[in-house]
C-alpha cells in the first residue's frame, strides 16, 4: 500500500468552492470537456499518483539517474510509470483536443500535477517541462511545426526540454552565447553548451524535443537578440519517425542536493540541426508567454511536497511514543504534546493556504486564455499576472518551511535519511530557485505587477479581500475578521510606501521579498476566510477540519506577517555595507 | 463475445473500517470503491472481448445504498454498462442470497458467454459466492483461474492449486473465478473516466428482480457475537551464542516449512 494519500477532498473543495471551476463550463472551450466528472477525475488521478508514482520516490532518490555510455538511465520503474501515464492519457489532459488532448482547464491539470508531484517531484518534472514546450509550440510554432511535433508531445509519446541557462547566463538570460547559423535549406546549425537542463536526456521515450535559446549571426546583444529553436534528439525521417541521431548530447549530470532522480544535464550542441520558432530575436517574448503557467507549476510543487511532508509527519507523530502528557502513566504518542500539534497544524494550514492561492491563480490563467469577452480576459490576465509571483514564491517558501517542520516533528529520526522526512526538504529546496528565483519573483511583484493599471489591479484584489473581512465579521467570526483586516491594512500601507518610492528603485527592491511574504499571508488569509464562509453543505468532518486549519491560519499565522512592514519600508540604506 | 463481471463496491481499505454495533456488520454507508480483487476480473473480461474482436463487458453489483463510485471505476476501465441491485432490504444478506440476487441481475442482462468473479471479496472474505452463483445459473464453474483462454466455444484455464496448477477445459457459457495476478489491471484512462459518466447503470431493487426473501430475513446465518482479534503474542528473542542457527532450524521445522 502507498504511503501517500492524495488530498482529493481538499483539492475538490478548493476547486469548487474557492476557484469556482464549475463556472468555467460557461466558457465555450470548456463547455463539453466533462467538468461534471471532476470528482472522478481527481480520485482516479490521485489513485494513479499514489499507486504508480509514489512508490518511485524513495527508489528514485537512492538510485538517482546515471549517465551510461552517453545516455541517461533513469531509476528503476521510472520508464514503466511514464508509459502507464501516457497510456492512461494524463499527459494529454490539459491540451488542445485537435492534437489528442483532453481540453481540461489548466487549474484542473495543476490539481492533478499537485498529486503527481507530491507523489514524486523528481518524476513529475518530466511531464512539467514537456507541458511548457507544448504551450510554446501551440502559441508560436508554424503549422508544419505544430502538426509535426504536437501530436507526439501532447500524448507524451515524446518529451521536451527547455534549454535557457548557460554557465554565464542564469537569472540573466540575455547573456546567452549559444549560436545558430542559418542553412540553405531553411534550418539552422546550433552550437553551444547549456546547463541545468531537466530531463535533457533519458530512457523513457524514443525521442526528445529540445527547445533551445540561441543567437543568430549579428543578433543584438541582450534579451532582444535571442531566438528560439526546436532541436530534436533524433532528426525525423521522411515518415516523421525518429531517424539520424542529432548532435545534441548530455555530456554530464549534476550531483544535487535533491530531486536525484531527475537528470539535470549539461547539454552540448555541436552543429545540431534546429528549426526556428516564429521570428528571429523573439525568443524571449515566446518564453514569457508560458511563464505564468510554468511558474504556477513550480508553486504547485511546493504545495505537493508540503502535503507529502505533512502526511509523513502526521503519521510519525501518531505512532512515536515519547514523554507523558495529561498525567498519563505511560509514554504518549507525540501528537499529544501541544508543541508537536502546533507544528503539525502549522504545516497543514500553510499547505492548504498555498493550495488555495495556486488554484485562484490557475483559474485566472484559464479565464485569461479562454474568456471570449476581451475585457474579461484582460481582467483575468491582470489577476493572473499579479498572483503568479505570489503563487510561485510564497507556495515554495512555505513548502520548504513545511518540509523542514516535518523533519523537526521527527526529531533525530528526521535528520537521518531512513525515515524519508529529509528527502522532502531536499527535494523542496530547488523549488525556490528554478523557474525564476523567489527573489526574482518578489522583484517582479513589486516592480512590474504592483504598478499595473497604476495600482488598480492590486487595489481591485484588496477590495475583494476587504469584502471578505466584512463577511467574516457578519458571520460572527470576529477574531478571523480582525486578523485579516489587520493584515490587509498592513499590505495597503506597504503598497502605498512602495508606490511613493518608485523613483528610487533600490528602495523598492530592498523590500521586495518581505513584501511578497506579507502578500502571501494576506491572500492566503483571504482564501482561508472565504473557505470558512463556504462550508455549508460540505461533509461534516471535512468542514470541522477546515474550520480548525483556517481559523488557526488567520488568527495565529497571518498576524505574524504584520511585523514585516518595517523591513518593507526601510529602504536600501540599511542594506549598504557599513 | 459477451462477458459479465461480478463486482463489489467496498469501503476504502485505506480508511479505518468500523462495525455497526446494532447489526455487527461492516459500516458501508460512505463512499464505496471498486474492490481491487474485482479489477482483475474486469481487466480479464476486457482482454477476452478485445481478443474475440467483438461483444461487450457488463457489470453486475449489489449494494445496500445507491453508491456507484466503484462501478464508475470499472466503467472507466472500459466496461459498457452495469446493473446495480440497490436496496436497503439487502442489508444482512448472506452469501447464498447474494448469489441469487447476482444471478437474477446476470439474467436481466442476458446473453453472457462467460461470467467472471473474483475468488472472494476484500471486505467479507466469504469466498463462496462464485460457486453458488454458478449453481443458481446452472453453469459449469472453474475456480481460482490464474490463466484464461477462449478457444472457440471452449474455456481453457489454469487453475491454481496448493502445489501447482491444473489445466481445465469446459464448454461455454461458464463461470470462472479469477485470482489476483491473472492479468494486470489497467488504470482508467482520462478519456475512459469522461466516458464513464454517460454509460448506463440500471439501478433495480431485489423486488424488481423477483428475489425474495433477502437481507436478514433470507439469511441462513446470523451473527451471534463479535470479538476483538487477539493481541499478537510477543515474539521470542534468541540470543545467538553460536548455536542460534539450530534454534532457527527447529523453529522452521515446527512450522513444517522445512
Amino acid at each position: 500500500m502507498s504511503d501517500f494519500v492524495p488530498p482529493v477532498a481538499d483539492l475538490s473543495f478548493v476547486l469548487r468552492r474557492l476557484a469556482g471551476v464549475e463556472s468555467l463550463t460557461g466558457l465555450a472551450d470548456f463547455a463539453d470537456v466533462g467538468l461534471e466528472s471532476l470528482a472522478d477525475l481527481l480520485s482516479e488521478a490521485g489513485r494513479f499518483a499514489a499507486e504508480v508514482v509514489a512508490p518511485l520516490n524513495r527508489v528514485g532518490d537512492r538510485e538517482g539517474s546515471r549517465l551510461v555510455d552517453g545516455g541517461v538511465v533513469t531509476p528503476t520503474g521510472f520508464a514503466k510509470a511514464w508509459q502507464q501515464y501516457v497510456a492512461a492519457g494524463w499527459a494529454a489532459a490539459p491540451f488542445e483536443p485537435q492534437y489528442g488532448g483532453g481540453g481540461m482547464p489548466w487549474v484542473v491539470a495543476m490539481s492533478i500535477y499537485e498529486m503527481v508531484s507530491g507523489a514524486s517531484t523528481a518524476w513529475a518534472l518530466c511531464p512539467m517541462l514537456t507541458q511548457g514546450a507544448i504551450h510554446l509550440l501551440t502559441a508560436h510554432g508554424d503549422e508544419t511545426q505544430q502538426s509535426t511535433w504536437l501530436p507526439k508531445l501532447v500524448p507524451g509519446e515524446w518529451t521536451a526540454t527547455m534549454n535557457l541557462t548557460e554557465p554565464q547566463a542564469g537569472s540573466d538570460v540575455g547573456a546567452v552565447t549559444t549560436r545558430a547559423v542559418p542553412q540553405a535549406d531553411g534550418s539552422y546549425r546550433i552550437s553551444g553548451q547549456k546547463i541545468f537542463i531537466t530531463y535533457g536526456d533519458h530512457d523513457m521515450t524514443d525521442n526528445i524535443v529540445h527547445l533551445v535559446l540561441a543567437r543568430t549571426p549579428g543578433a543584438p546583444a541582450g534579451t532582444r537578440g535571442i531566438s528560439c529553436f526546436i532541436v530534436p534528439k533524433f532528426v525525423l525521417d521522411a515518415q516523421g519517425r525518429p531517424g539520424p541521431r542529432n548532435a545534441a548530447w548530455c555530456i554530464s549530470l549534476e550531483h544535487k542536493l535533491g530531486i536525484h532522480a531527475s537528470p539535470t544535464c549539461v547539454m552540448e550542441f555541436d552543429e545540431a540541426e534546429g528549426y526556428l520558432i516564429g521570428e528571429e530575436h523573439a525568443g524571449m517574448r515566446y518564453m514569457f508567454t508560458m511563464m505564468n503557467a510554468a511558474r504556477l507549476g513550480v508553486g504547485v510543487e511546493g504545495v505537493g511536497l508540503g502535503e507529502r511532508a505533512l502526511q509523513q509527519a502526521e503519521q510519525f507523530a501518531a505512532e512515536r511514543r515519547q514523554g507523558r502528557a495529561g498525567g498519563s502513566a505511560e509514554p504518549v504518542a507525540i501528537v499529544e504534546h501541544p508543541d508537536v500539534r502546533r507544528m503539525l497544524l502549522t504545516m497543514r494550514a500553510l499547505t492548504e493556504a498555498a493550495r488555495a492561492i495556486c488554484a485562484m491563480t490557475g483559474v485566472a490563467i484559464d479565464q485569461a486564455h479562454h474568456d471570449p469577452d476581451p475585457a474579461q480576459a484582460r481582467r483575468a490576465q491582470a489577476r493572473a499576472d499579479l498572483l503568479t509571483p505570489i503563487a510561485k514564491a510564497w507556495s515554495t517558501d512555505m513548502g520548504n518551511e513545511v518540509a523542514h517542520l516535518g523533519i523537526q516533528v521527527h526529531g533525530g529520526y528526521g535528520f537521518i535519511e531512513e525515515t524519508g522526512a529529509a528527502q522532502h526538504a531536499r527535494d523542496a529546496r530547488i523549488t525556490t530557485i528554478y523557474e525564476g528565483t523567489n527573489g526574482i519573483q518578489a522583484i517582479d511583484l513589486v516592480s512590474r505587477k504592483l504598478p499595473m493599471g497604476d495600482g488598480a489591479v492590486a487595489a481591485e484584489l484588496y477590495a475583494e479581500i476587504e469584502a471578505t473581512v466584512e463577511s467574516l465579521g457578519a458571520a460572527g467570526l470576529a477574531p478571523e475578521s480582525a486578523a485579516l483586516a489587520g493584515s490587509l491594512a498592513t499590505l495597503r500601507a506597504a503598497t502605498a510606501w512602495l508606490a511613493e518610492h518608485r523613483s528610487t528603485p533600490d528602495d523598492v527592491l530592498a523590500g521586495a521579498t518581505p513584501f511578497l511574504r506579507l502578500a502571501g499571508f494576506t491572500v492566503g488569509g483571504w482564501l482561508m476566510g472565504r473557505a470558512l464562509l463556504a462550508l455549508d453543505g460540505e461533509d461534516e468532518a471535512f468542514a470541522a477540519r477546515k474550520r480548525w486549519t483556517a481559523s488557526f491560519f488567520l488568527t495565529q499565522l497571518v498576524p505574524q506577517a504584520d511585523g514585516l512592514l518595517p523591513a518593507i519600508t526601510a529602504g536600501a540604506a540599511p542594506l549598504a555595507l557599513p | 463475445m459477451n462477458v459479465i463481471v461480478c463486482v463489489k463496491q467496498i469501503p476504502d481499505p485505506a480508511l479505518p473500517g468500523a462495525l455497526d454495533s446494532s447489526t455487527n456488520t461492516l459500516k458501508r454507508d460512505g463512499k464505496l470503491i471498486l474492490d481491487e480483487s474485482d479489477s482483475y476480473g474486469v481487466e480479464m473480461a476486457l482482454q477476452l472481448v478485445d481478443k474475440a474482436g467483438g461483444g461487450e463487458v457488463s457489470l453486475v453489483s449489489m449494494a445496500p445504498n445507491g453508491e456507484v463510485s466503484g462501478l464508475r471505476t470499472a466503467l472507466a476501465m472500459g466496461a459498457a454498462k452495469a446493473v446495480l441491485v440497490s436496496d436497503p432490504a439487502l442489508q444482512g444478506s448472506d452469501a447464498l442470497t447474494t448469489a441469487r440476487v447476482l444471478a437474477a441481475a446476470v439474467g436481466r442482462i442476458g446473453g453472457a458467454d462467460l461470467v467472471i468473479a473474483a475468488t472472494e471479496s476484500s471486505d467479507g472474505y466469504t469466498g463462496t459466492v462464485p460457486e453458488q452463483l454458478a449453481e443458481v445459473l446452472g453453469l459449469p464453474s472453474v475456480t481460482f483461474a490464474k490463466h484464461v483462454e477462449i478457444d472457440g466455444s471452449t474455456l481453457k484455464a489454469s487453475r491454481q492449486t496448493e502445489d501447482g496448477y491444473d489445466e481445465v477445459e469446459c464448454p461455454l457459457p461458464a463461470l470462472i473465478s479469477v485470482t489476483a495476478g491473472v492479468v494486470e489491471p489497467r488504470y482508467p484512462s482520462f478519456k475512459g473516466i469522461m466516458a464513464a459518466k454517460s454509460k448506463p447503470v440500471d439501478t433495480v431493487t431485489a423486488g424488481d428482480l423477483g428475489v425474495d426473501p433477502v437481507g436478514w430475513a433470507g439469511a441462513g446465518q446470523q451473527i451471534s457475537d463479535v470479538a476483538k482479534a487477539p493481541e499478537r503474542a510477543a515474539g521470542e528473542i534468541v540470543e545467538d551464542d553460536g548455536e542460534g542457527f539450530a534454534k532457527i532450524v527447529s523453529f522452521l521445522e515446527n512450522l513444517k516449512v522445512i
